[in-house]
């Protein structure tokens, strides 16, 4: 049977609204390095193929009794990831008012220090509090074509990632004693970037890394976001309500790996699965249960899941103590890390360089 | 009690003082290279690490500049990886002013502070170049006068979101429901004539409740700006006298921000090389020169000076007769000792003089003008010298530059460190839990 991907999704306490009130919530410790680490080794124990982890640029909300704060994710992966040995680590970053040169050089040094388990969610944003924060433009969501400009922005925005990840050919650092060269220069690349909305000239400063691109992710919703994630993303996050319309959405995105996220609570009360308000399908119930909903998901063409916890970290523990155990017992779930990188974990090839391609195509 | 020494470690450098070539010479991006170097530092008790920056790679001629190291890694992301494998460190990224916004950084460092328990430090710098610029979305570039006055702000705005959360902002009371004590924890607003924002700052007060401050400025308004906003400063003079007036010079500048004098600790860089006499490592350090200025370097080296194509010159023939060019476009792009000559004409004549007068060949004449090492000597030579400086008052401390990744730095620890603790001027243990703490600063 083929085997499932499965991510989780690290958000403060959890997705549910007062999951920091739990008994095992650990609420005065989300802005520690040892609490990140913990949540991350017990994904790892369970041999989930990646992480990701939720960001953005400002708070969350103004209710005082919702968990308000965060900390970089980035940061937050890269403080993890000397740490972990198998797990893919995928920061959310915000392309909408930051630089790709510098979201470029950041991804691919967690590559660097993750020995190859690097990837990043790519996250737009239409808050105009948000817009504040940087004060050199304005967004908004509600004027005709806003969104398409949104979503083309951070296409350019991804293509230029991509480009200076491939900026630097695998082989470019030669160390030529004879000629005193260190590098051949030949092999760095000027990307030469020009579209509407910025333009970048390159090459990177940091050397290509170990994936040679290191894997891209993307939320969709809808129309505009999936044409986005076809051209952007390597794995894309969408959000059916059930078995047809995963199969339904299958047929509209072709990305190639397209992952349902699901806010799961496992043996939980009544009260806590209720109460929420998700884009994602809330599922409450067993393990067992969940397995059968996966299982029934993937036949409808899904190749993964990033689950939401609902609760943190007792849904986490439920999913890498129940759930994996439970698909592993079905065939569907691996019981040993296949690879060590996390392209290779998702099945993904590293890509020729797109430079040194053309290359070869010019001297041919 | 005497002075206290404090000693931080350089990430060996994107410029020829590194030595890629020596058979011990690791990856310069590998992330095995940085523990390596942190750790040594750690070992030997260093204050903090340090990593510079350079957001283009150099050019000369229209072309990459292709004979020193190339390449790094990105600042905060190695840093907070280092925290992982470190416990005491101070971690230390150069972080510039202008193509960034003070929102990003401010919440990069804090969180770097979060996860590091503690010991992030910031060094604030100024770029201006377009030749930069073309690698940011925002482009452009400041007018040399504008790039203090954007730094400046730029850093007090930081320090405004640093310490937009109260200490005790977060209640994260499971009893009574409430998380946040503060409701408006992070608040702020900011307007002058570079930022004009406003809103929330989304990470609550780290716990040095800002990152240490380093500034590296050598002009009177850098100066300035270290006197008045920076925790220690990176300076180039290194030796006594030099040491000494710039020492005295923005101590004196401290009075008059209502500061103390040992709230800005002077931090010159430095390199050295040790042997087991003091002839031997004099030796050794003849031979790192050489290394470092290769022929093909030298011409380099002198093309920067000329502004013209020297390119068949021998590095082992007499200096160009032909005087340098002095138009404003310049052959080297993106290094910051571009605009080091301010009458190329005059310093040519100079080194022609030099050259005669030694019957030195480019090659030599470049070995001979350029960066000697600070310290040259046996492991006590050494040690004395850097206890005499920072008796003397020409500098707290140094920041060491070795010139080889990643282990340029372990003689040093094994054999000067112990002998400045047997002098009773350089720590056996960490003093504190955060950098702050073990520079002897207070919050």
């Amino acid at each position: 049977m083929t085997h499932l991907h499965l991510a989780v999704a690290l958000d403060g306490a959890g997705w549910a609204p007062d999951a920091w009130r739990e008994p095992d919530a650990r609420p005065a410790e989300l802005f520690t390095a040892r609490y990140w680490i913990d949540l991350v080794a017990e994904a790892e124990a369970g041999k989930l193929d990646f992480v990701t982890i939720e960001d953005a640029l400002g708070v969350q909300t103004d209710d005082p009794t919702l968990v308000q704060g965060r900390l970089d994710a980035v940061l937050i992966a890269s403080r993890v990831a000397p740490l972990t040995r198998h797990i893919g680590l995928v920061p959310t970053a915000t392309v909408t008012h930051t630089e790709p040169f510098h979201i470029s050089k950041a991804i691919a040094t967690l590559d660097y220090v993750s020995r190859g388990r690097a990837g990043w969610r790519v996250q737009l944003s239409a808050r105009p509090q948000e817009a504040a924060h940087f004060g050199r433009r304005t967004v908004s969501v509600e004027e005709e074509g806003s969104v398409q400009e949104l979503f083309d922005e951070a296409a350019d925005y991804v293509e230029v990632v991509r480009r200076l990840w491939d900026s630097w050919e695998d082989d470019a650092e030669i160390r030529d004693a004879a000629t005193g060269r260190f590098i051949d220069r030949d092999k760095l690349h000027y990307i030469g970037f020009e579209g509407r909305h910025f333009s970048v000239k390159g090459p990177s400063i940091t050397p290509r890394p170990p994936q040679g691109q290191p894997v891209v992710t993307a939320l969709a919703h809808s129309e505009i976001p999936y044409r986005f994630a076809e051209k952007a993303a390597d794995v894309v996050y969408v959000t059916p309500a059930d078995a047809a319309n995963a199969r339904e959405i299958v047929s509209q995105v072709k990305v190639r790996h397209v992952f349902a996220d699901l806010v799961v609570f496992l043996e939980p009360t009544e009260r806590e699965a209720a109460q929420l308000s998700s884009d994602a399908r809330v599922f409450a119930g067993t393990p067992a249960q969940l397995a059968d909903l996966l299982q029934e998901w993937q036949e409808a063409g899904l190749t993964g899941f990033r689950l939401r916890p609902g609760r943190l970290p007792h849904d986490l523990r439920g999913i890498t103590r129940g759930l994996v155990p439970e698909l592993r017992s079905r065939g569907v779930f691996r019981t040993e890390y296949e690879a060590s990188t996390l392209r290779g974990l998702l099945g993904l090839e590293r890509p020729a360089n797109r430079y040194a391609a053309a290359e070869g195509a010019r001297v041919a | 009690m005497p002075k206290q020494i404090h000693l931080a470690a350089h990430f060996p450098g994107v410029n020829n003082t590194t030595v890629w070539s020596d058979p011990a010479a690791g990856s310069h991006i590998e992330f095995d290279s940085f523990v390596k170097l942190a750790q040594t530092a750690e070992r030997a008790k260093f204050d903090f690490f340090f990593l510079a920056e350079g957001l283009r790679l150099r050019e000369q001629g229209g072309q990459i500049y292709d004979l020193d190291v190339v390449g790094r890694p990105d600042t905060f992301t190695v840093l907070a990886a280092l925290a992982a494998v470190t416990e005491r460190l101070g971690l230390a990224g150069t972080i510039n002013s202008t193509f960034n916004e003070p929102y990003e950084v401010a919440r990069q460092f804090a969180s770097l502070d979060h996860l590091s328990a503690g010991r992030a430090a910031w060094n604030v710098v100024t770029s201006w170049d377009a030749f930069t610029g073309e690698n940011f979305r925002r482009g452009g570039f400041l007018a040399e006068e504008d790039r203090y006055s954007r730094a400046t702000q730029f850093l007090a705005t930081a320090k405004e979101l640093f310490g937009s959360w109260p200490a005790d902002a977060i209640a994260a009371d499971k009893a009574s429901g409430v998380f946040l004590r503060d409701p408006q924890a992070g608040t702020f607003r900011h307007t002058d004539q570079h930022f004009d924002i406003a809103g929330r700052f989304n990470v609550p007060r780290s716990p040095q409740g800002r990152p240490v401050i380093l500034q590296a400025g050598d002009s009177d308004a850098g100066r300035e700006f270290a006197a008045a906003t920076a925790d220690a400063i990176f300076s180039r003079h290194g030796t006594l006298e030099d040491g000494q007036k710039f020492y005295a010079d923005v101590k004196d500048r401290l009075a008059r921000y209502g500061r103390g004098h040992d709230s800005l600790k002077v931090l010159p860089a430095a390199t050295f090389v040790l042997g087991d006499t003091d002839n031997d490592a004099q030796e050794k350090a003849r031979i790192v020169r050489r290394q470092q200025v290769s022929g093909a370097t030298a011409i380099k080296f002198l093309e920067q000076l000329w502004n013209r194509d020297l390119s068949s010159y021998d590095p082992d023939g007499p200096l160009p007769e032909v005087d340098p060019d002095v138009s404003d476009e310049h052959i080297a792009r993106g290094r910051a000792s571009v605009r080091m000559h301010r009458d190329p004409i005059a310093v040519a004549r100079e080194w022609r003089a030099k050259a005669a007068a030694g019957k030195l060949s480019i090659r030599e004449l470049i070995i001979e003008v350029t960066g000697r090492q600070t310290f040259i000597g046996s492991a006590a030579t050494v040690a004395d010298r850097i206890d005499h400086l920072v008796q003397e008052d020409a500098a707290d401390g140094f920041i060491l530059v070795p010139h080889v990744t990643p282990g340029g730095l372990d003689e040093f620890a094994d054999t000067v460190v112990p002998l400045l603790q047997e002098r009773g001027v350089f720590r056996s243990e960490y003093e504190g839990e955060t950098l702050r703490e073990n520079l002897g600063l207070d919050r």
